[in-house]
């Protein structure tokens, strides 16, 4: 028999949120670790990284805007840009494009 | 300094204001991707309201869809939960890494509220804030944002099909520009930072193009990205404690 719908949402819902609370709210001492501290400190940048190239590329219709995407965002962030520009100008890249390559 | 914790408080006004204002541009990212979502969900048999609760109580991208290919294909509830498990650990290291930030004279139930929206996004906009996390900015960025996500996915279900291609391919680099935003800039500053996401780009692509690593789920190989890279990081540029200075 398979479960209900409602089965399948709870869990979901239970995993997803004890995995983000238990860091949260047992972990809530501060480490002094420097191993520790320092591997917290890189993690986001490795994340977010690791996330963001290559799917870039391959997240737009063809690998050209992605890529063009990619190449803007870097050099406006690089700029300095806050974040609502940067992303903005990335989506802009890709829909100007698109109107050429499709 | 100490930072009060009052909505009351001019600097946290000010904050949840600066939030929602960084809550727009992942608004509309959440919105063209929970849409693409809600389409999988349909096809997992769920009605718009269903697509609806499942985006408001998880509030995870490649999490929710792998637990609608899970509900699509009659998988038990332990296997549910272990793909969901896996597909989203790496939220157990974004929650680690904001524990850090959090002072202890927070209220502790504020806890409780942001471990729910820990998601790539919003960790990544409050963690590039400079001192002690402030639940202020975060609760203005989810404001913004979260009810997007849920709303998108419902009516991804209804009518998947109707948005042009066109526009869903632009919105969908949003995401990826955000991420941008928050890496580059700490990246021009800081050599160790720099080397981290090069790293992370090489390994990335690794996972992404080698046909052995074809069957390793997104999200796995992320995690292992991150662990590896950060460890790296950590043994050859340890930090400097910031937070001790301020």
């Amino acid at each position: 028999m398979t479960p209900g719908i409602y089965a399948y949402i709870f869990t979901m819902a239970a995993v997803t949120y004890a995995i983000r609370v238990i860091p949260l709210t047992l972990f809530s001492k501060q480490v002094n670790s420097r191993f520790i501290k320092s591997f917290l400190y890189y993690v986001p940048y490795a994340t977010l990284a690791a996330m963001t190239f290559p799917t870039i590329i391959h997240a737009t219709q063809s690998p050209v805007s992605g890529l063009a995407a990619l190449v803007v965002g870097v050099i406006t962030a690089w700029l300095g840009w806050d974040i609502f520009r940067v992303a903005f100008s990335c989506c802009g890249v890709v829909l100007l494009l698109e109107l050429f390559i499709k | 300094m100490s930072q009060t914790y009052s909505i009351k408080n001019q600097d946290n006004r000010a904050a949840f204001a600066q939030g929602m204002k960084d809550g727009v541009p992942i608004a509309l990212a959440y919105f063209a991707v929970s849409f693409s979502l809600g389409i999988a969900a349909k096809n997992a048999g769920l009605n718009p309201a269903q697509g609806f609760i499942v985006s408001a109580l998880c509030t995870a991208s490649a999490g929710e869809y792998v637990g609608f290919t899970m509900i699509a294909a009659s998988a038990t509830l332990i296997e549910t939960a272990l793909a969901t498990l896996v597909t989203n650990a790496r939220y157990f290291l974004m929650s680690c890494a904001l524990s850090q930030k959090m002072d202890s004279k927070m209220p502790f139930f504020h806890r409780f509220i942001v471990a729910h929206f820990v998601t790539d996004e919003l960790f990544g906009i409050a963690i590039n804030r400079k001192g002690y996390f402030n639940p202020f900015y975060s609760y203005g960025a989810i404001l913004a944002s979260v009810p997007w996500w849920s709303v998108g996915t419902a009516l991804g279900v209804i009518a998947g099909n109707i948005m042009p291609l066109r526009l869903v391919s632009a919105f969908s680099v949003a995401l990826y520009g955000m991420f941008l935003a928050i890496v580059i800039p700490p990246a021009r500053k800081e050599k160790a930072v720099m080397l981290v996401v090069i790293a992370s780009f090489v390994l990335s692509s690794i996972g992404y193009y080698l046909p052995l690593f074809a069957t390793v789920a997104e999200g796995t190989k992320t995690i292992i990205i991150t662990i590896v890279v950060s460890a790296a990081a950590a043994v050859l540029f340890p930090h400097k404690d910031e937070e001790e200075a301020q």
